[in-house]
């Protein structure tokens, strides 16, 4: 996987095939908290989608449409996302992660709805970076001095 | 006695798929099929959560409202589901840590052999 | 707003930390230890707070979320898990002062990460200690378990190996714990502790619940490393860095052992275990056991961070035979010997640490007395440390090892008696060993003083928290009334 032979089937395929992929990721996102789907599940799917770039077009060429160095702290603003959630509920008076006192909407349970919408942006968020990072890692593997 | 075994498919899998994890992990002496091992057995009882949230004749746990008031004998239990979501999460983050501890081992013994681990290690401790 | 959410503040506030290190620090790595050192400062504190609060008011319960139980989780705040965080975050802050050094020295450019694991280790044992749901536990349990894995691996050549040790025997366990989770689940209905405590005893003769008690003591059994299942302590807490192993030697197997007293005495309660298995009688024997068998295996180690490895296994023995005992005398023991090992442990993997730092080897047999001339303090701290491990009056140590044996005589086992004092002696070999090589003068062939000045004292942030646990010891030994009646005969469970 270190040498990357270029291949035009491969290559136009995955280019047309990853943006669908990103956008059912993104529907199974915002899907999760009444049907089927989530934070953890729609954050894969992109990550495949980012992965299946890396795999077709090559490490080099790859890191310019989602570079190394991000996924550490966009790892870290995901999480971010979803503890801010929770603390502005402690915030608010209520208790951690209680998001009925967030007043995102007028009715109680359609404010703990969207609350939980932000934590599974977040939760995407997170496990997205950390997935691509963990490839990006693997595929490193420097040999220790 | 037949209904032992037929009636409970689904746990008698299980319990063959986790004896199928355990062997891997114990009697293997490569790294990477102990991690093979211990996948398999991680699966199973995540399989065995979710075999369990079944009851007779109940569907998917959507509500449809247009089925008039709602029963909830006629939904799975989905509360197994959702936690085994979060063991799916652990077992992938405990995949990624252990690939990570075999590449660096493989980059400073070049052998991914328990037993000759072993031996490289003791010689070490001789030697220090 | 702090007083009503206090229960959850701690892993809250450690958690944010770890969040805010990879972010913050990325290009700045100095702040890294700064951000570390705050947040399990205000960990320490919030825990003192809970504490006081616990002891005034009673049985403090958080719901997360605003769900009430059984449907919601909550954090439980009772004596016990009060106590028990506090010794944990207490413990850390002061070995944490001392990794500044010790990191800096040994993992120079990974240190930023390497806090922010850290972060990450505390969260989980506090998260653990707090919660009363089971599944809550497990999440917990397997964030500090990961936290510990990488924790591990970043020492010398060897640690990979241990560290993937480790990982296959901690998975292998928390998936033991899992599944009696699940059996808990389905045969109860519940996930809530509290709910199951008044479920479980109209259950007595289910299989299922009682599998579900075998499973998780099991599982729970690998995480504390009681005698057989210990195989991964040695290892890993001998070829991780100085810093790792004075941070998960007091208090990693700590929360195995919280666990288990949660799920036996509170949960089950002892009236369930006597009736199902012999859980208790076994976890006597095996603590007796290990007692004799680390006590042995420490005499014939070279290195000292390999001593106390498997003298740490020997001591987590004294615990499982607290447990076991299932009488008032015998979890004062426990919970007290969880306070005392955890301050004498630190204590002695500090001083390794100052050791490896300075001299750049903890071997035994070659250090000398040119070492007690260079570093008094360290070789002091040492001193102390090594008798109460011994058990000498007034050190705290001799105080937990007075509630076990009264707990032994109080259940009529002379056997286990005879395996404490017999440790007693154990304990006294492979340490006097240490001392005798450092203060003791070779008969002929003295060793030249070569003046290599080099060879200091530890320097002062990795010196100060050294002293402030030998003193501790000293101290909270002579203290000891004052906290056994204030606060450990409330955590006596119901029942006994």
């Amino acid at each position: 996987m270190r040498t990357h032979r270029p291949n035009p089937i491969v290559s136009l395929v995955s280019r047309v095939v990853s943006p669908f992929i990103m956008m059912f990721a993104l529907y199974v996102i915002f899907h999760g908290h009444y049907s089927p789907g989530g934070g953890f599940q729609g954050g894969t799917l992109i990550a495949a989608a980012l992965i299946l770039i890396r795999l077709a077009e090559g490490n080099e060429t790859a890191q310019l449409q989602f570079p190394r160095a991000w996924a550490t702290p966009l790892g870290s603003l995901g999480v971010l996302i979803y503890f801010g959630t929770g603390l502005a509920a402690v915030f608010m008076g209520g208790r951690f992660l209680d998001y009925s006192v967030l007043h995102l909407a007028h009715h109680a349970t359609m404010s703990r709805s969207y609350g939980i919408l932000l934590v599974e942006i977040g939760v995407g968020l997170a496990v997205t970076a950390i997935l691509v990072s963990i490839f990006d890692n693997l595929l490193e593997g420097k040999p220790d001095a | 006695m037949l209904d032992f075994f037929i009636g409970h498919y689904a746990y008698w899998f299980v319990f063959i798929l986790m004896a199928i994890g355990l062997y891997g992990m114990t009697v293997k002496c490569n790294l990477v099929k102990k991690l093979i091992g211990m996948t398999i057995f991680q699966v199973s009882i995540i399989l065995f959560f979710v075999a369990s949230a079944n009851k007779w004749g109940a569907t998917v746990p959507v509500l449809d409202h247009s089925a008039g008031s709602i029963d909830p004998t006629k939904y799975i239990n989905p509360l197994p589901h959702t936690l085994m979501l979060t063991a799916i999460v652990v077992g992938v983050a405990t995949l990624g840590v252990a690939l990570a501890l075999v590449i660096t081992i493989y980059n400073r013994y070049q052998t991914l052999d328990e037993t000759r681990l072993l031996e490289h290690m003791r010689k070490d401790d001789d030697s220090e | 707003m702090i007083l009503s959410n206090s229960p959850a503040l701690a892993p809250l506030s450690l958690l944010l930390a770890a969040i805010v290190i990879p972010m913050v620090a990325f290009r700045r790595r100095w702040l890294a230890f700064p951000i570390a050192l705050c947040a399990s400062a205000f960990a320490t504190g919030i825990s003192v707070v809970n504490l006081v609060r616990v002891l005034s008011e009673g049985v403090i319960h958080y719901h997360f979320g605003g769900w009430i139980p059984p449907i919601g989780i909550e954090y439980v705040l009772d004596p016990l898990s009060a106590f028990v965080t506090l010794v944990v975050n207490a413990v850390s802050l002061l070995v944490l002062v001392h990794a500044h050094r010790s990191v800096a020295a040994e993992l120079p450019d990974r240190s930023m990460p390497y806090y922010a694991v850290v972060m990450l280790m505390l969260t989980g044992f506090n998260g653990i200690i707090l919660t009363g749901d089971f599944f809550n536990l497990y999440v917990f349990l397997e964030i500090s378990s990961l936290a510990l894995y990488g924790m591990i691996a970043v020492g010398n050549k060897k640690s990979p190996v241990a560290a993937f040790r480790y990982l296959i025997m901690g998975t292998v366990g928390g998936s033991f714990y899992l599944l009696g989770v699940g059996f808990v689940y389905m045969t109860t209905g519940s996930l809530n502790m509290a709910d199951i405590a008044k479920i479980a005893p109209t259950l007595y003769h289910q299989p299922a619940l009682v599998a579900a008690l075998g499973l998780m003591v099991v599982g729970l059994g690998i995480k504390m490393a009681i005698f057989p299942l210990h195989g991964w302590l040695p290892d890993a807490y001998t070829y991780a860095p100085s810093a790792s192993s004075a941070l998960i030697a007091p208090v990693g197997a700590k929360v195995g052992v919280y666990a288990i007293i949660r799920v036996i005495f509170y949960v089950f309660g002892v009236d369930f275990v006597r009736h199902s298995l012999p859980l208790t009688d076994i976890l006597a024997w095996l603590g007796a056991i290990a007692i004799v068998y680390g006590s042995v295996l420490a005499i014939a180690q070279k290195e000292m961070k390999r001593m106390l490895a498997y003298s740490s296994v020997a001591q987590i023995g004294y615990i499982g035979l607290g447990i076991g005992l299932a009488n008032p005398y015998g979890i004062i023991g426990a919970v007290l010997h969880v306070m005392n090992h955890a301050l004498m442990k630190a204590c002695l993997f500090l001083v390794a640490g100052n050791f490896r730092l300075k001299l750049g080897h903890s071997t035994i047999p070659r250090l000398d007395h040119r070492v007690r001339k260079r570093m008094p303090w360290t070789t002091a701290a040492f001193t102390v440390g090594a008798l109460s491990m011994v058990g000498v009056p007034p050190t705290v140590g001799f105080f937990s090892k007075w509630y076990l044996a009264l707990g032994t005589i109080q259940n009529g086992r002379w056997l286990f008696l005879a395996a404490l004092l017999v440790s007693s002696l154990l304990n006294a070999v492979y340490f006097f060993r240490v001392l005798e090589k450092v203060y003791m003068k070779p008969l002929e062939g003295d060793v030249p003083d070569d003046g290599d000045t080099a060879l200091a004292e530890a320097p002062g942030s990795m010196l100060i928290p050294t002293l402030v646990l030998g003193i501790a010891l000293l101290l909270l030994g002579l203290f000891n009334a004052v906290i056994v009646t204030g606060i450990i005969t409330r955590i006596v469970p119901p029942g006994m």
